[in-house]
């Protein structure tokens, strides 16, 4: 699922790399998006394609609002300080756990997915949905690769991320861009999250994995930087299935976290580290 | 937090009979307090020693460690397994822990400490992380999430039996009492004035000829052996040993105690947990959304007093306050 | 959470029952001869938040709808009862907090209802400290192996050694004799691996392969091809949020192409639809199930009560709601166990905390019970000395996206020596 993985942390280090703030209730966007899929499914009329769809759009506009109103509420207002930040994010996570738990309830509910065949090899089965979520995925991808390379919201928010006060001294208006970029990138994570529910069904504690995976990602890939994030999500993804046919998937887990520690002491700017 | 006051001057009897005060206070509860918050004070002693060795290494140096889990897990788990599969007596366990503590910190104190920042949140968290894996993977020994149980002969330390209300609450209370004291000391030794100079500023403090390195990581090893001496505690009072304890959560726990309470204040991570354990408590009778209430006074928290409780006290009112 | 002391419980609209059942109910309630009108209080250890909160939220009804036909049914000794909730997040240390708090301060005569092995390790010592009753409905094999204590006991539901003991010689004799498992890494699923491997060997069958998934994990692609091509029978459990996910992605390994049998543990599909969609592969596959989902054919007069009173209907799920799927196959154990309660307070002459030692010593007494409204998972067999009750299990197939009973197990099949005595250790 390097794919969806990929997504999520690209999120986190957007909101990292222009902002400076780690975002613990990272995690908990993408729980939100994949709940409000299941919301935006049941509640479509049609067949599973045209909920689909309509999550697709809906949940990560639905979880970008929500994002940007925390930022503006709490985030601005504690001047972005790092370790501020943390503890009102812990904040949020358990805020938003619980209004998942109360309107959603404690059970794992599915999502159907929008076409159902599949690849077959004689001894091995490939779902064709995970196909097309690996596309997906790769596209958004590659919107926010344009995005941010090629546009003038692009040219804002690296202006931001480079210096703030000269920024704004060119008249940017950078709290604007700040509860933006907080907003996209939960918007990513949300969209991943839409992605993945058809597999992996919707869960108020879902949160949990993919935030210490993505972190796990930003880190080896190079904090704030997007191309050495899509890289190590890849290798990560890839690699994760590699190592656990040595050893006991638990054993591989280990060592996937002390790698990951190495790697920040002795390689901080990532393995793949030329900064973006 | 920015800038908190720093609490190196005014070096007064007022402020050791304050604490002294506290001890007093607490040694005088345990004939008044009903049985249910005699118990929950015991726990929160326990925890608030984890907390002070939170805040030793956060509050005063510096570090935001995401880690402490490791180290509060390293004490439970040297004492627990050190009396079920290694046959130590109760006592010598506990010193176990205690050293399990410090020499956890120690040692990613070693590697962690190359880095700063965010980048020492996150490889504190995989260390920790990878502590908790280990503990699952060695399941034969440690029975893994499900963890195990320690009888009551094996939480006799000398001769005390750890079980019952009094000793339970007499032990934690000695180990509350030694935690406060050592890190009063601590506060206004020599080292303890340099440990506060690495926080608020460490470009100078090595240019004062010391090696921010080295301080980090003494206060780093001497945070682990609080943490180990609260988790050998924690296994021989409550006789419980279990994976749950080596989670990102109780990472996160000594960190909200210390800013709730006021980092960089002696007592803050005891008022710290005393309000989070009674906020959790008495909202879970109120209401099935007691996370909801933990969340929004986190925020509140942040936004209305970022120093916590006493760390916005001493800003107003007692400015002597260690 | 205070409720408020009715002498007449019948009309208790804080606890919410089900009025479905009362039709049925047996005598109006009548508390008038107890020497004290008082209520009992029950403490209920719910797993309210947290990872087990799907199971908490049926526990907690199944338990109100028990609460209410009690009442009805006079109560416990003559005395109403009221069951207090306390929510212990799926943690051991809150279940620890959570027990002194329903014993010390909301004043409890026992405590029951914990099910995450974890949790109940975790209290266990403290119920035993307070002494006081302390009853498990986790089906781990905690208290039989003698970890806990005198005050620990389980009388609602069999536990996992004796479930897989008991089910593998119908596997071995009608799915295949080579087997590969698929368990997570923790002590449940180790318990699992141990004892139906003992058991598969004993039938003189095979264990090719054990395949140990880590608990954290939310994708199983990858763990498939470990499975050997001569495996006959593929043995399941998983328990958590990424259940389903286990299941589809298995179904989409195998696709609609030749697979071995595949034999699971309920407990991968718990609060789960069979026939929701990915799961067509399950067409055909087996289940070990506490208690059968899908009320079948031969279902008496005691499922057809039970499942009004606590509001499921003949699937499995919510009365009010299809979609909610019950976790039927362990909700029962809250049900029984509360039975339980009443007779051995009933035996015990119960009265009040003094009495607890002599209601923990009625409860060791008990050797059987009948099936009946008050045990209505089936016959069971109890033994003191392990603090354990033993029970039928059932092995279902799933024919048309239902599960169907097709074996059920002798009481006997799933009994192993004693591995501790309680009744020798002191209160």
């Amino acid at each position: 699922m390097a794919a969806v993985l990929a997504l999520t942390a690209v999120g986190l280090s957007l909101v990292f790399g222009v902002m400076r703030v780690v975002n613990v209730a990272h995690g908990e966007f993408f729980m939100l998006g994949a709940v409000t899929a299941w919301f935006v499914a049941t509640h479509v009329p049609g067949p599973p394609w045209a909920g689909f769809l309509a999550a697709l759009v809906i949940c990560p506009l639905v979880v970008g609002a929500v994002a940007a109103a925390a930022d503006m509420a709490v985030l601005k207002r504690l001047n972005y300080d790092p370790e501020a930040t943390i503890v009102a994010t812990i904040g949020l996570l358990y805020i938003l756990q619980q209004t998942a738990l109360t309107v959603y309830g404690p059970e794992a509910r599915p999502v159907p997915a929008p076409f159902a065949w599949s690849i077959r090899l004689p001894w091995f089965g490939w779902s064709g949905y995970k196909l097309a979520v690996i596309a997906a995925a790769a596209a958004i991808l590659l919107g926010v690769w344009l995005l941010l390379t090629r546009t003038r919201a692009g040219l804002v928010m690296r202006a931001t991320q480079v210096d703030r006060e000269t920024a704004r001294a060119f008249g940017i208006d950078t709290d604007r861009v700040y509860a933006g970029v907080f907003a996209l990138g939960a918007a990513l994570a949300a969209m991943a999250a839409v992605l993945i529910v058809p597999i992996q069904q919707a869960h108020y504690l879902m949160g949990h994995d993919p935030l210490l995976l993505s972190f796990v990602v930003v880190i080896i890939g190079g904090l704030g930087s997007l191309r050495g994030t899509l890289v190590a999500a890849l290798v990560i993804g890839l690699s994760d299935g590699v190592i656990s046919v040595f050893f006991s998937p638990t054993l591989a887990k280990i060592l996937a976290t002390l790698f990951v520690a190495g790697v920040l002491v002795f390689r901080p700017q990532g393995l793949f580290g030329a900064r973006a | 937090m920015t800038g908190a006051a720093t609490g190196a001057g005014g070096v007064g009897g007022r402020d050791l009979a304050l604490h002294l005060a506290v001890l007093a206070a607490l040694l005088a509860l345990q004939f008044v307090l009903p049985a249910y918050h005699h118990t929950n004070l015991a726990r929160i002693m326990v925890l608030a020693v984890f907390a002070m060795g939170y805040n030793i290494a956060f509050g005063y140096t510096g570090l935001l460690s995401l880690g402490h889990a490791l180290f509060f897990a390293a004490g439970l788990y040297a004492t627990g397994l050190g009396i079920v599969h290694g046959s130590l007596a109760p006592g010598i366990a506990a010193v176990a822990g205690l050293l399990a503590g410090g020499a956890a910190a120690a040692a990613v104190g070693l590697l962690a400490l190359r880095t700063a920042g965010v980048s020492f949140m996150i490889v504190t968290l995989m260390f920790a992380q990878a502590g908790f894996l280990v503990v699952l993977y060695f399941g034969g020994w440690t029975r893994g999430d499900e963890g195990f149980v320690l009888q009551g002969a094996q939480r006799l330390v000398f001769g005390l039996d750890l079980s019952q209300p009094g000793p339970r609450y007499g032990a934690a209370l000695a180990l509350f009492a030694a935690a406060v004291l050592v890190n009063l000391v601590l506060v206004r030794s020599r080292f303890g004035r340099v440990m506060l100079a690495m926080r608020e500023n460490a470009e100078r403090a090595r240019m004062l000829g010391y090696d921010p390195f080295a301080v980090k990581l003494v206060a780093l090893a001497v945070s682990g052996l609080y943490a180990g001496a609260a988790g050998a505690a924690y296994a021989l009072l409550f006789g419980y040993v279990g994976a749950s304890f080596a989670s990102i959560q109780y990472s996160i726990l000594p960190l909200l105690y210390v800013l709730l309470g006021g980092a960089g204040v002696v007592l803050g991570p005891f008022l710290g947990a005393l309000v989070m354990f009674y906020l959790i408590d008495l909202s879970s009778s109120l209401t099935s959304a007691h996370l909801m209430v933990v969340g929004a006074a986190l925020l509140a928290l942040v936004l209305f007093a970022p120093q916590g409780i006493l760390g916005t006290l001493r800003a107003r009112l007692l400015p002597w306050l260690a | 959470m205070t409720l408020p002391k009715l002498i007449q419980p019948t009309r208790r609209g804080v606890l919410g029952g089900l009025a479905a059942g009362g039709a049925l109910a047996l005598s109006p309630a009548r508390f008038a001869s107890a020497q004290s009108a008082a209520p009992i209080r029950l403490g209920f250890q719910l797993h309210r938040t947290g990872i087990g909160a799907a199971y908490g939220r049926w526990y907690e009804r199944t338990t109100q709808a028990a609460v209410k036909v009690l009442n009805e049914a006079g109560g416990i000794n003559g005395r109403p009862v009221e069951v207090i909730f306390e929510d212990d997040g799926t943690d051991p240390r809150r279940g620890a907090e959570v027990v002194e708090k329903l014993a010390t301060r909301s004043g409890c005569d026992v405590i029951f209802g914990a099910l995450f092995s974890h949790v109940v390790i975790g209290s266990a010592p403290r119920a035993g400290e307070l002494k006081i009753p302390y009853l498990v409905c986790s089906e781990g094999f905690h208290v039989a192996s003698g970890m806990l204590n005198r005050w620990t006991l389980q009388p609602g539901i069999t536990d996992v050694r004796a479930q897989v003991s008991s089910m593998a010689p119908w596997v071995t004799a009608n799915l295949g004799r080579k087997v590969t498992m698929l368990f997570p890494d923790y002590a449940f699923g180790h318990d699992h691996r141990d004892y139906f491997s003992a058991a598969v060997a004993a039938q003189g069958g095979e264990v090719l392969e054990l395949v140990a998934i880590p608990p954290t994990e939310t994708s199983f692609t990858r763990y498939f091809p470990r499975i050997p091509r001569a495996t006959e029978v593929l043995y399941h459990v998983m328990v958590g949020p990424a259940v389903l996910t286990f299941v589809k992605e298995l179904g989409e390994f195998y696709g609609s192409g030749g697979r071995p049998q595949i034999f699971g543990f309920v407990d991968s599909l718990e609060a789960v639809d069979t026939a929701s969609p990915g799961l067509e592969f399950l067409e055909g596959t087996h289940f070990w199930e506490g208690h059968c989902r899908v009320k079948q054919a031969d279902a008496g007069e005691h499922e057809a009560f039970y499942r009004a009173a606590v509001g499921v209907d003949d699937n499995g799920a919510s009365v009010t709601d299809a979609r909610d799927v019950s976790t039927y196959a362990h909700m029962f154990s809250c049900w029984e166990t509360l039975f339980v309660i009443r007779d051995a307070m009933a035996a015990a002459g119960y009265q009040g905390p003094a009495d607890r030692q002599r209601f923990v010593e009625a409860v060791e007494a008990i050797t059987a019970m009948a099936h009946s409204r008050e045990h209505v998972q089936g016959d069971k067999l109890f033994n003191g000395r392990t603090h354990q009750v033993f029970g039928h299990q059932f092995i279902s197939r799933v024919d048309g996206g239902r599960l169907t009973r097709v074996h059920t197990t002798a009481i006997e099949d799933g009994l192993y020596p004693d591995a501790v005595d309680y009744t020798s250790m002191s209160f």
